[in-house]
């Protein structure tokens, strides 16, 4: 679903983030994307979303070649993949219903069928009483929960998160990571890039290790340092 | 096709929404663009209105043909049936030299010294009103030129020296106008490219988002353009009610001067096709300088 060949980037002025990456996730796995601070998850998880483009690799998405992907294509090429914020991202002059809402509006989903869709990813993730919040009145994890529901409202065969539980504790952590499970459990690819390294070892899933931009681990939990 | 269309209708009501949540703000720029656009409006209603009256003055002018002293009355009927039926002229009236004559005594009071004259000095005139279709000092001058080359005419006289100049510079101005008006509706596009441009980096962080969940270039467009769109038309229809109050203002004035000169000259205003003429320029103004003004920003706007 997601493979990656001696993918580079190196962003101008010399930083070399990713230095010959590759790895390979099957349809429907469930991996984490470790490693510190400055290690190149988030350019990797950025080069998935095309937010940045490889400068030597070839890099295969959703069996889309990346470098084939054209800029004015990208907009549709991304409502294939959700995607979740360590911040939520979440628009703070609407309410939960509305930011959940907005994959399916920009994608032009007509109204009847994007109240019960959103709806449905409300459910999913236990906020179905508060659609009419604005996002200052949540909590952290219900606003990181809008945020997940934002992005599985349309059903994306791909879901990336980038240190989707940072902001929040163990109790909260442990939740949101077992929504992903979830979803992963339904046929959803997901990439989750986190430095906690206890969700990683409660969950037992594929692990790739980054380390300085170079990839040290691809394998199971036991393998990393 | 129904549905996109739905869709431009929800962002239109949406925008209209929003104008109307931060009513100080949107008042302000309709405002500033609606004494930009009052400007060349104002300008322009005033040269047609001039032009107006020295067309009504124009067709005042009468052409005196003076006719050579030999010519008797029948060949004045017929030079006079000649002109009426191959030229544009209105009527043409004849005046024998007898008749002149009798209307000098009336007029200049020298009644008595005139009885001593042993002939009568005067030519026969054919005076030529020119038909109404004969609207420019250059067509006037043609059927002069034509009415000249008559074998019986002396001399033909138009006095249109005055008008001529006026519509010369009626020409400098009207042109003045246009260029003002280019000028202005420049300042009309920056004016909203700036409104629009604050507006987009107020809402860079919705715009991020949007690009992230897969918003195309010309959905994070739409409210904006909508906007510039209904700022250009509202900043429009404010300029026309702007120069209709400063018509309405100026109407007493006028009237009693125009009354003054035994004439029923009114100013006039725009008229329903001026008015939608005005209303389309702004709309198309402000959809123009919206749009440079996104189009520009949007590209640095990439989320990170």
């Amino acid at each position: 679903m997601i493979q990656f060949n001696n993918v580079s980037k190196r962003y101008p002025g010399g930083l070399d983030a990713l230095k010959n990456v590759s790895f390979e996730l099957a349809p429907a796995e469930m991996a984490f994307l470790t490693g510190h601070s400055g290690a190149g998850k988030s350019t990797l998880l950025k080069l998935i979303t095309l937010i940045e483009r490889p400068t030597r690799g070839q890099a295969i998405v959703n069996n889309q070649n990346l470098s084939r992907v054209t800029r004015r294509r990208i907009p549709y090429f991304r409502r294939d993949i959700g995607i979740v914020f360590q911040d939520y991202k979440l628009l703070h002059d609407r309410t939960a219903y509305d930011n959940v809402a907005l994959p399916l509006v920009v994608a032009g989903v007509r109204d009847k069928d994007i109240g019960r869709r959103v709806r449905a990813a409300l459910d999913k993730v236990g906020l179905l009483k508060k659609e009419r919040a604005y996002p200052i009145m949540l909590s952290g994890g219900e606003q990181q929960r809008v945020g997940i529901a934002r992005a599985v409202v349309n059903k994306p065969p791909i879901l990336l998160a980038d240190e989707p539980t940072g902001n929040l504790d163990q109790a909260l952590s442990d939740e949101i990571m077992d929504l992903f499970h979830d979803f992963n459990q339904v046929g959803v690819t997901v990439l989750i890039a986190t430095h906690d390294h206890r969700q990683v070892q409660r969950l037992g899933k594929h692990v790739l290790e980054l380390k300085h931009g170079e990839m040290i681990n691809d394998g199971s939990p036991r393998s990393i340092s | 096709m129904i549905s996109y269309l739905l869709r431009h209708l929800q962002v239109f009501f949406y925008t209209l929404g929003q104008l109307a949540r931060a009513p100080i703000a949107s008042l302000m720029t309709i405002a500033v663009i609606a004494i930009t656009l009052a400007l060349p409006t104002g300008l322009y209603l005033l040269i047609e209105n001039v032009q107006r009256m020295s067309t009504a003055l124009d067709g005042g002018a009468k052409i005196s043909l003076f006719l050579k002293a030999d010519i008797d009355d029948t060949a004045a009927a017929q030079l006079s049936k000649r002109i009426r039926q191959a030229l544009e002229v209105a009527t043409v009236e004849y005046i024998s030299p007898k008749q002149a004559l009798a209307e000098f005594k009336r007029l200049s009071g020298f009644g008595e010294t005139l009885d001593t004259l042993t002939h009568n000095p005067l030519p026969p005139v054919l005076i030529v009103q020119p038909s109404a279709t004969l609207d420019t000092p250059q067509k006037l001058d043609d059927l002069v030129k034509r009415l000249r080359t008559n074998v019986e005419v002396d001399l033909a006289q138009l006095d249109l020296q005055w008008v001529k100049r006026l519509h010369g510079l009626l020409q400098i101005a009207r042109r003045g106008v246009w260029l003002l008006s280019v000028s202005l509706a420049l300042a009309v596009v920056l004016i909203i490219g700036n409104t629009i441009r604050l507006a987009v980096l107020s809402r860079r962080e919705e715009i991020e988002v949007i690009k992230l969940v897969g918003g195309t270039n010309a959905f994070i467009r739409r409210p904006f353009l909508y906007t510039g769109l209904l700022q250009g038309a509202a900043g429009a229809l404010a300029a026309w009610a702007l120069v209709s109050l400063c018509l309405s203002l100026l109407a007493g004035p006028i009237g009693a001067v125009a009354d003054l000169y035994a004439s029923n000259f009114r100013a006039e205003g725009l008229g329903s096709y001026g008015i939608a003429i005005l209303v389309g320029v702004g709309a198309v103004l402000g959809w123009l300088g919206s749009r440079i003004a996104v189009g520009r920003h949007l590209g640095s706007l990439e989320p990170r």
